[in-house]
């Protein structure tokens, strides 16, 4: 069985004056492990589809299933990245990334520990009693990751969380977080409008159509791709093939609005 | 090239230092001048020591109210009654705030009526007060606590709606409940703006308690003024408005202390 289970899940937002059928029909599956990138069109819903499998917004219709059990509101097995850091800046950085552990009442001695570990893994080891402001954008992302990665979710969703940064804080930060996702055998779902990013760093591509957001297309990466850290997969010789099946699949749709 | 930048750097300090040195002075000098026409001003009877006193014969009554302990007690009544109705109306808005931020229902419901108290002039309501709750201490608190509670309920409310969504997402994604989200992030999230109707809660507490005096009270500063008003020592009156110049100065810059300590930190 899936890991994760998506089935004909539709999701309206409704107006006062309208509504907005914001996806259409989504079913897929994630197996245990995998990592699953979404692309598509700005308004295609990537967003959206990346709230319903976290909960923090139910479908209209259809099921969204983890391990098997529906997902009816944020369980502590998702974890959560968002496009910015948003670290809380008024905490320290070690408040902040014990925030999910005090929300969730479970800091003890050993989770506390484990996160601390963590941030050092992150090479950010004296950083414990700065703020927020005091740090880098890279620095403040890393933190998020760790943050994100305390209360030890099983299933990791990304909103864009590379898409605030410069380019070359960006291109290390992939290889840092593919290597940690892979390193704690970890489930993830990368939402990005960056089709080399998609390919870098999952093993499936999923492209949505926009308006409704509908599955438009499922891109398998080979293997030969698939087992590279992102920084090489990008210096690979195939990867300009793949990049450019995708950009024109991307290319049609854009031009189909 | 070091001793160069060094050098302009000094340059630079120096320069700043004097324009700093420039308005101390002027203010001084503001200062100064004031008291010191005021003063000759009466001497000459430019102007009618009788309704305008002299700095001279406010320090004189100063320091006679001081030796036989009335200016004390009057001043202390006066400063508790402000502190009190400072912390209730701060405390009692940033309340309501909560409880409106919570029940999106309620706030709907009581959006007019909160819309009517705060176009209303609250000191109007000083009778009914006096009527309602006696004469004397509590109804001068409530007073200074009544013409801020509205107005903080109000600003920090609009603060707590206005925390970005995606501390919230965060927060949630951890599964928070709504009192943690609160505790955790709309409340930490708005201290900014809680300081700031502290400042501004400040001036209106000592509106409130001073008209309270006005109309009820036996010992106070308001008091004071109303007295030395109506027998006509208007020395008494000045005295009066000066302490509480200097008082409400004083709590003031107290708030601009505490601003410091807790948003320092703060910035994003």
């Amino acid at each position: 069985m899936a890991f994760l289970q998506l089935d004909n899940v539709d999701k309206t937002f409704f107006s006062k004056d309208t509504f907005t059928e914001a996806v259409k029909d989504i079913s897929f599956s994630v197996q245990q492990g995998e990592f699953v990138s979404l692309i598509g069109p700005s308004g295609c819903g990537k967003t959206t589809l990346l709230s319903l499998i976290s909960g923090l917004i139910l479908p209209t219709s259809g099921t969204v299933k983890l391990d098997g059990k529906n997902i009816k509101k944020p369980t502590p097995e998702t974890g959560y990245m968002l496009q910015q850091d948003y670290l809380f800046p008024w905490l320290t950085i070690e408040d902040n990334i014990f925030l999910g552990l005090k929300t969730m009442d479970k800091l003890t001695k050993e989770t506390k520990e484990n996160a601390i570990d963590l941030l050092n893994q992150m090479g950010l080891k004296n950083k414990l009693k700065d703020y927020p402001n005091q740090l880098s954008g890279g620095m403040r992302q890393r933190v998020a990751l760790v943050r994100m990665l305390s209360t030890d979710p099983k299933l990791l969703l990304l909103d864009e969380p590379f898409s605030a940064l410069d380019f070359q804080t960006k291109l290390k930060l992939e290889d840092l977080v593919y290597l940690t996702i892979k390193d704690h055998e970890k489930t993830a779902i990368l939402v990005t409008h960056d089709i080399g990013e998609a390919i870098a760093m999952s093993d499936r591509v999923i492209l949505l159509d926009h308006s409704p957001g509908k599955i438009h297309k499922v891109f398998t990466i080979p293997d030969e791709l698939k087992y590279k850290q992102p920084f090489e997969v990008r210096n690979h010789p195939s990867y300009n093939n793949w990049f450019q099946e995708v950009w024109k699949e991307l290319e049609s749709l854009e031009n189909s609005k | 090239m070091k001793t160069l930048n060094e050098k302009l750097h000094r340059d630079y300090v120096n320069k700043l230092a004097k324009t700093n040195r420039y308005i101390r002075l002027s203010q001084v000098s503001m200062l100064i001048f004031f008291f010191s026409f005021w003063e000759i001003a009466t001497v000459n009877r430019w102007i009618d020591p009788l309704l305008f006193s002299s700095p001279s014969r406010v320090w004189n009554l100063f320091l006679t109210r001081m030796q036989d302990g009335s200016l004390f007690t009057h001043t202390s009544v006066t400063l508790f009654e402000t502190i009190l109705g400072f912390l209730l109306g701060t405390i009692l808005g940033t309340m309501m705030a909560g409880i409106l931020w919570w029940s999106p229902f309620l706030s709907r419901v009581l959006d007019p009526y909160i819309v009517i108290l705060n176009s209303m002039p609250k000191v109007a309501l000083g009778p009914i007060l006096i009527v309602g709750l006696g004469p004397g201490f509590t109804s001068i608190v409530a007073m200074g606590a009544l013409i801020s509670v509205v107005i903080t309920t109000m600003v920090v409310y609009s603060a707590f709606k206005n925390v970005d969504e995606n501390y919230l997402k965060v927060i949630k994604s951890f599964g928070a409940s709504k009192r943690q989200s609160f505790f955790s992030v709309i409340f930490p999230a708005s201290y900014p703006t809680i300081i700031s109707t502290l400042k501004v809660n400040v001036g209106l507490a000592w509106v409130g308690v001073i008209v309270g005096e006005f109309l009820v009270s036996k010992q106070g500063l308001g008091y004071m003024i109303v007295y030395g008003f109506q027998v006509f020592n208007f020395t008494l009156v000045m005295l009066s408005l000066i302490i509480i110049a200097i008082l409400a100065t004083i709590m003031y810059q107290l708030v601009e202390v505490l601003e410091r300590k807790l948003i320092h930190k703060h910035q994003s």
